[in-house]
């Protein structure tokens, strides 16, 4: 017997399950976030100084970073539009694009990680570097995490396509989510860190 | 729309199981064995208070040192005993074990919304427990930070800090994937007819604490990845600048702060004690509702009361910090949220108590644990006024007072609703009933002694004993006066102890005793007993999935046939 509501929605919810799924999902990745958000703040105002964060950072890579996230949210949305349009080929093309730019991202990252480590700027120097890597870190976990869940929907998991299109639609929609809300993520990472 | 009665191999029938019944009873059985390890180093520690510094009998042998408990050990057993009552005890047996197996059941669904991550969430829950033990057998033993694990004193605390850490994270990863499959189960899949008004009152509970849970852990997960940064990284986050130790001036960076890790950490552990006290409430109510055989009083002002309350406990937080010195403004804030939360435990109290007037009671066991846990609960949510009280809380802070309190909430209260819901729902479980006479023996002997441990406490702390002394207030003359209270406490809980064999003994003897054959004993009229047989089918639990025409506490209805009217009876 199967569970109801799976793929199709339910009539007085307008959801399928997976997608509140997500959207539960997400909202308790904002209270995580969230937390470590207020942490930021929390030490921030209590710190007696508090390095401008442009003078250790790297704005222009970051920025860099930024579009490589913001266009890879794009093309995640047009790999679920042709899916919704049935044309396999570019939805595989646009997801392509999308693992390329994310580890666009983690290629940057690397090189931005490692020049902090020459300058022996560790997460031990001082707070400021201790939640920059801390928040980064944990974000470019979810970026990995997102990788390879792409991954799985572009290679091996798109035997569904053939199966039962309809839910594997609803895959890519649900994996879309996610990976906006790691894009979202980044977006408020960049000011607070680089900017701020 | 029947069930499918497909072969499964061992492994994914009772191992990795996507039935939400098995993995209720995976839930179930695992926490209780916890519950029961919990209470077995509480047992430890009370020796060690009342007859300090004498050998331990028993387990004597496995400390070493001549059988004595050094204070490092109390200290871990002391954190231990709280982080796995709740974390590994009363959590997953009231929200993953009561959660899985009836709440699907009571709205008609015929499983839960993801079953797969059901069953990784209970493997998480698994992992994560080993985790948390394991600390016992790490240099310098198990975490010994008190299970709240206040830094500075945590972070530079040994290595079993950081594998309570780790398993912390496997937890909080659980109750993440359990809360979201509650969640989708209540909004998606409840049955036809079945709106929102229409759930019983325990699934109502479940909903709100998984909406507690959801939203509430992230901030702790949050913190444990500071701390553990802390420890392993070399960060400061919770190291405010010139911390010296023994002597010697720490190197770190400094410049954190003890108190950021307290308002994470609370911000989570208030939602939690809802999260320990809400699932009970639903149990009673089912309880309660079905032996007064008149529908619950109140129902609306029951479930506004219970929403509330989820809303409310996220902002009460800080009255765990009164003396942090955060300020008289935020004390003042956090005094004034925490008096208003008080009023929805109220409400909901007051219609349990009003439902029983005028009702012809049965007095069975299940019965008899929920009458307990109403004025034992009473007791717990009124002392604890005087701690949301600023100005009083100065006094009573860090004193037994505390440990008193919330164990009457959480001992006489949760745990009485819990064993109340295991006799209630035994006979759904397995088919069979469980012993009345062992039952009451049970109920009565653990209620005589969970006061004999936990009233003389308030007394204790009304004098001013420190919670967290390993020689239970020897070494000071103001507790001088209370300190025979100790002794008393001590053989309280060992007698509460034996007392649990009386639970044990029941359990397996029912076990094997043979199947009675009646799916509704108690004549309920939830769905979990009108629609489906007992034990419950497998997969799909109901021979026709049933549709609902009325509320959920339809008893003694005038002009009935019988006194009680299923939901899935036709108008």
């Amino acid at each position: 017997m199967d569970i109801p509501f799976t793929v199709k929605e339910r009539p007085d919810t307008g959801l399928y399950n997976g997608k509140l799924g997500i959207w539960l999902f997400l909202a308790s990745e904002v209270m995580l976030f969230g937390g470590l958000f207020s942490a930021y703040v929390f030490l921030r105002t209590g710190a007696e100084s508090w390095p401008v964060g442009s003078d250790i950072l790297n704005v222009p890579m970051a920025t860099l970073n930024t579009m490589f996230l913001i266009t890879s949210s794009v093309t995640m949305v047009m790999s679920w539009a042709s899916l919704k349009l049935n044309d396999f080929g570019k939805f595989k093309m646009y997801l392509g694009f999308t693992i390329l730019l994310a580890f666009g991202f983690l290629v940057v990252k690397y090189f931005e990680y490692t020049a902090k480590f020459e300058h022996h700027l560790y997460p031990s120097t001082n707070n400021f570097l201790g939640i920059y890597f801390t928040m980064t870190g944990l974000h470019v976990l979810h970026v990995v995490g997102g990788i390879i869940v792409i991954f799985y929907f572009l290679v091996p998991g798109n035997k569904m396509w053939q199966s039962d299109p309809d839910r594997f639609v609803n895959r890519i929609e649900i994996v879309g989510l996610y990976w906006h809300f790691v894009d979202l993520v980044w977006i408020f990472l960049f000011p607070v860190f680089y900017l701020l | 729309m029947s069930t499918d009665y497909h072969k499964e191999s061992f492994f994914t029938k009772y191992i990795w199981s996507t039935d939400h019944k098995i993995i209720g009873l995976q839930y179930g059985i695992t926490a209780l064995l916890w519950l029961l390890f919990g209470f077995i180093l509480m047992m430890i520690m009370r020796y060690q208070l009342a007859y300090p510094e004498s050998p331990i009998p028993i387990v004597g042998a496995l400390l070493g040192d001549g059988g004595l408990l050094p204070p490092e050990m109390y200290n871990s057993l002391g954190a231990m005993h709280g982080t796995i009552m709740i974390f590994l005890g009363v959590v997953p047996l009231a929200f993953g074990a009561f959660g899985n197996y009836f709440l699907p059941l009571q709205i008609g669904a015929i499983d839960m919304a993801f079953p797969k991550l059901n069953a990784t969430s209970y493997w998480m829950y698994f992992v994560g427990s080993v985790v948390m033990v394991t600390g016992f057998f790490v240099p310098g033993g198990a975490a010994n930070s008190g299970w709240t694990s206040y830094p500075p004193l945590s972070n530079i605390a040994t290595t079993g800090q950081t594998v309570w850490l780790c398993g912390m994270v496997f937890l909080i990863t659980s109750s993440l994937l359990g809360s979201i499959n509650i969640l989708a189960t209540v909004i998606q899949l409840r049955t036809e007819g079945m709106n929102w008004m229409r759930l019983p009152i325990f699934v109502w509970v479940q909903f709100i604490t998984a909406f507690l849970l959801l939203l509430a852990f992230p901030p702790l997960e949050a913190a444990s990845v500071l701390q553990l940064m802390d420890r392993l990284a070399g960060t400061s986050f919770f190291m405010p600048s010139g911390l010296v130790v023994s002597g010697v001036a720490l190197s770190n960076a400094g410049g954190g702060s003890p108190l950021l890790w307290q308002h994470l950490f609370w911000f989570l552990a208030h939602p939690e004690v809802y999260v320990l006290i809400l699932p009970a409430f639903g149990i009673v109510v089912e309880v309660i509702a079905n032996n007064t055989r008149k529908p619950i009083w109140g129902y609306k002002s029951i479930v506004y009361a219970v929403v509330f309350l989820g809303f409310m406990s996220f902002i009460v937080w800080a009255h765990h910090m009164f003396i942090t010195g955060m300020g008289t403004s935020m004390s003042s804030f956090f005094q004034t949220t925490t008096m208003i939360i008080s009023i929805p435990s109220v409400v909901i109290l007051t219609a349990l108590f009003m439902s029983l007037w005028g009702a012809s009671i049965r007095y069975n066991t299940p019965m008899l644990f929920a009458l307990g846990f109403l004025p034992m609960f009473g007791i717990g949510g009124l002392t604890g006024l005087p701690l949301g009280l600023a100005a009083a809380d100065i006094y009573l802070h860090d004193t037994y007072y505390v440990i008193g309190h919330f164990h009457y909430v959480v001992a006489p209260g949760t745990i009485f609703a819990l064993f109340a819901g295991i006799y209630y729902w035994f006979p759904k479980m397995t088919g069979k009933r469980m012993n009345e006479t062992l039952g009451k023996l049970h109920f009565f002997f653990s209620l005589i002694f969970m006061n004999g441990v936990f009233l003389p406490m308030m007394a204790q702390g009304l004098a001013g004993v420190s919670r967290r002394l390993w020689d239970g207030g020897e070494m000071y003359a103001h507790a001088a006066g209370v300190l025979y209270l100790n002794e008393v406490m001590s053989i309280s809980a060992w007698l509460l102890g034996m007392t649990q064999i009386f639970f044990i003994v029941n359990m397996i003897i029912s076990l094997m005793s043979k199947k009675t054959g009646e799916s509704n004993p108690w004549g309920a009229t939830t769905l979990d007993w009108s629609a489906t047989t007992s034990p419950p089918l497998g997969h799909g639990n109901f021979e026709v999935v049933p549709t609902v025409y009325r509320g959920p506490y339809e008893y003694s209805v005038p002009g009935a046939d019988k006194d009680f009217t299923p939901q899935n009876e036709k108008v």
